[in-house]
């Protein structure tokens, strides 16, 4: 583990015009923490989410990443090849919907695999290999390695998104409502499935969710935006448990209890 | 280990007319290695409140709360991560899990955190498993289902898996059978003899008398309230 934060956002801004994306949002994250963004639709939680991973272009502020021998590197501002790279390579993200994420027309292997000879792997039985053993680890059984995404239901596409994206070991994974749109006992297995990749890879996570019992399950601190802004931070089971801000005390106050 | 001092804590509710509820001030105290503290006053006195901040659960407005030599009143999110993961132990009421999760990994968990290799983090699982009388064969399904009993040894093993220098337990006695009562108060009293300092919330008074070396009444830290 390395000394110091593996991810910093500072002043990151993005307007739509005169309306704002999201405003002045800065935090650290660092090596093994999971951070879950939450807020209703329309808070700026997935403008945020796209303006960290590269995806928009943010009008202000600086997306630190930490490059190891370089240490920390402004993502926005680097070259675009080796972005490019990264993106490949240390980071992954996650859509809401595997369909976004995958290659519908490839077999569940070569979705995998495909991640793998981006990379520069070129052998054909240890790219294979390597498939089939993520398949299983997310609980894709080896006879389905040739099928196309497509055959599969909305619970295996997402654990196959999953495979895909952390086959190249990245250190941080971006996550859109990974869990949205699945039936609640699917969740529940994505989200056993997410804690231990995060507990045995040592992963870093940021997670947008307006599911407050996801969060509460996955993340390590919370943050809670409204209209473009960070309202509120800390940790996850004080800000649900203890919420100071108006709007998460709605949030939290307005959950169905079960 | 645990220092408590001048804590106070209000309750501001913005959707109800901003109504600002205090619910402690001024509270003291101490808890040493190997000793047992019982937190004591009549329902709704704050001694819930009291743990949670200890905790970190619920934020404090002024006062300190050394833990070891961290401050919960002023740590970070990440320091309270860590604290909780190798310090600080904490048995509550409920038991909040990942559905689906086997009983044995749900008790494990806090070990795997800590790094300790999965085979000996199950085994040492199931030994406590085993000795609070949880049936084998409910090992490898999930809690959830269990009855409250149950839950509330699963909740204990978890508690107990790490020998957490500092614990709070939330009553740990509540709904068990004479038996397992006395398995509780048993690996209660080996934590205070390996030197675990222990804050705990005890309705069962005949558990208290043989555990708490003190006892702190907390509506001495509960403020005057209006009307």
């Amino acid at each position: 583990m390395s000394a110091g934060p593996l991810f910093r956002v500072e002043g990151l801004s993005k307007r739509y015009g005169a309306r704002i994306g999201c405003a002045d949002v800065s935090f650290d994250l660092w090596p093994g923490e999971v951070m879950g963004i939450v807020g209703e639709s329309g808070s700026g939680k997935t403008t945020l989410l796209n303006c960290m991973a590269g995806h928009l272009a943010p009008d202000a502020g600086r997306v630190l990443f930490d490059m190891k021998d370089r240490g920390m590197v402004d993502t926005v501002t680097m070259p675009e090849p080796e972005r490019r790279r990264l993106v490949r390579t240390d980071w992954a993200f996650v859509h809401q919907h595997a369909r976004d994420g995958l290659r519908m027309g490839v077999s569940a292997g070569g979705n995998v695999g495909e991640r793998l000879m981006a990379v520069g792997a070129r052998h054909y039985g240890d790219i294979r290999a390597a498939a089939v053993d993520w398949l299983g680890r997310v609980e894709i059984a080896a006879d389905r390695v040739d099928d196309r995404p497509r055959a599969f239901s909305g619970g295996m596409q997402q654990r196959l998104q999953i495979a895909r994206n952390l086959v190249t070991g990245p250190r941080l994974v971006f996550m859109d409502e990974p869990t949205g749109g699945l039936d609640v006992s699917v969740q529940a297995r994505l989200l056993d499935l997410l804690r231990g990749l995060v507990r045995e890879m040592g992963l870093s996570a940021i997670v947008v969710t307006h599911d407050l019992a996801v969060v509460r399950l996955l993340a390590d601190r919370l943050m809670v935006m409204k209209d473009g802004r960070v309202v509120e931070t800390g940790l996850t089971d004080q800000v649900l448990d203890d919420p100071q801000h108006g709007y998460t005390q709605l949030l939290v106050s307005s959950v169905l209890q079960v | 280990m645990i220092r408590i001092e001048n804590l106070a804590k209000e309750f501001v509710l913005h959707n109800q007319g901003s109504a600002v509820i205090p619910v402690m001030a001024g509270a003291h105290m101490t808890v040493a290695r190997g000793e047992c503290v019982a937190l004591v006053g009549a329902s709704g006195a704050g001694k819930s409140t009291l743990m949670r901040m200890i905790y970190g659960n619920y934020l404090c407005d002024g006062g300190s709360i050394l833990v070891g030599d961290v401050d919960v009143a002023q740590a970070s999110p990440r320091a309270i991560i860590a604290l909780r993961r190798e310090v600080l132990g904490y048995v509550s009421q409920f038991l909040r899990v990942v559905p689906r999760v086997p009983t044995v990994d749900v008790v494990a968990e806090p070990l795997l955190a800590l790094g300790v290799a999965a085979d000996q983090a199950r085994a040492r699982a199931m030994d406590l498993l085993a000795r609070l009388n949880v049936p084998e064969r409910l090992w490898a399904l999930s809690p959830t289902t269990f009855s409250g009993g149950e839950q509330q040894r699963v909740n204990i093993a978890r508690g107990f898996v790490h020998p957490y220098p500092a614990l709070l337990l939330d009553e740990p006695t509540a709904s068990l059978d004479a038996a397992n009562r006395e398995v509780v108060l048993g690996l209660i009293e080996e934590a205070k003899a390996r030197g675990a300092a222990i804050v705990g919330i005890f309705h069962d008074e005949g558990a208290r008398a043989r555990l708490a070396d003190r006892e702190v009444d907390v509506r001495a830290f509960t403020p005057a309230r209006g009307t």
